[in-house]
């Protein structure tokens, strides 16, 4: 078996990437639904924004333009933000109720 | 090499990403969170977004899950979850509400993804002039056509860390005695 022309032949064009990025934000969508510790969750919404970063990049070298690439940090800043504005709750919620978990958090339950 | 590379961080990424959301205890999660981050700066490289690549590493993989991993350890979360289900079906739901996210965005956006719009900021990523290298160009853009939203991040991330301190703070208690077994209303006034 020689996968070494098949290889050579082969291009990577900017929708392998953008593919990619469309599986990892599913993954993290999926996960954001299916975990219960906030935790973990919050690691999920990580995976979404960097396919989100995945497809900057990859538009950006399509199309030849920095502007993509610097719209990465924006992304960047607001994802560190909302870690430790999020951390920061977790920690609060975990000092009143004992447990992280989002079944834990049935205050607001009409 | 490229298409190796490509496939080879692209298949380690979805693996990270499954571990992050398949793994019992936090911690796993965690340090498969690192090996997709690493993964993606691995990509950025290929695309030629060298700063971006150093940044991903070093606030990403360096900050954001030590940050992560820091909570962890000092919650002591690190134990499983329940595996009861509060709602019915809510899981398979779930990984079919996630498919149907993913066909979405590959029938209804992969149509036209590749728009050839015309670009924004004047400054290639490779070639095109005197510009010189990526952090150069990178900065050429954000410090002049970004500039204003530049600054803005700056208020973010002041309001962002006012924020924390102001939450992780209990109100008219010291700091130290955290577990006390009284969970009931207690009305904490955050001004």
């Amino acid at each position: 078996m020689s996968i070494a022309p098949l290889a050579a032949s082969l291009e990577i064009t900017p929708s392998y990437y953008l593919v990619l990025a469309a599986a990892l934000f599913s993954i993290g969508a999926v996960g954001v639904l299916v975990r219960r510790n906030v935790l973990v969750m919050f690691m999920s919404v990580e995976l979404m924004l960097n396919a989100v970063n995945l497809t900057f990049v990859a538009f950006a070298k399509a199309l030849n333009d920095t502007a993509g690439q610097v719209l990465v940090f924006f992304t960047l800043v607001v994802a560190a933000a909302e870690v430790a504005v999020g951390l920061a709750i977790i920690v609060a919620i975990f000092r009143r109720r004992r447990g992280a978990t989002a079944d834990d958090l049935t205050v607001l339950k009409g | 090499m490229t298409v190796f590379l490509f496939f080879l961080m692209g298949g380690l990424t979805l693996l990270g990403a499954l571990g992050v959301v398949l793994a019992r205890n936090p911690v796993h999660s965690a340090l498969f969170l690192v090996m997709t981050l690493l993964s993606v700066a691995v990509l950025f490289l290929l695309q030629d977004a060298e700063l971006v690549a150093a940044v991903q590493v070093i606030v990403y993989a360096g900050a954001i899950v030590v940050l992560f991993i820091f909570v962890i350890m000092l919650l002591g979360v690190d134990r499983s979850e329940a595996l009861t289900e509060t709602l019915r079906f809510q899981r398979p739901i779930a990984v079919a509400l996630g498919a149907l996210v993913l066909v979405e965005i590959l029938l209804l956006a992969g149509h036209s993804w590749a728009t050839g719009a015309e670009t924004t900021s004047g400054v290639p990523i490779t070639g095109g002039g005197d510009f010189g290298t990526n952090i150069q160009r990178v900065a050429r853009v954000l410090f002049t056509e970004f500039l204003w939203p530049f600054q803005l991040t700056a208020v973010l991330l002041v309001i962002a860390v006012v924020g924390s301190v102001v939450l992780a703070k209990r109100s008219g208690q010291p700091v130290g005695d955290e577990i006390d077994a009284a969970p009931g209303p207690q009305g904490e006034s955050v001004p």
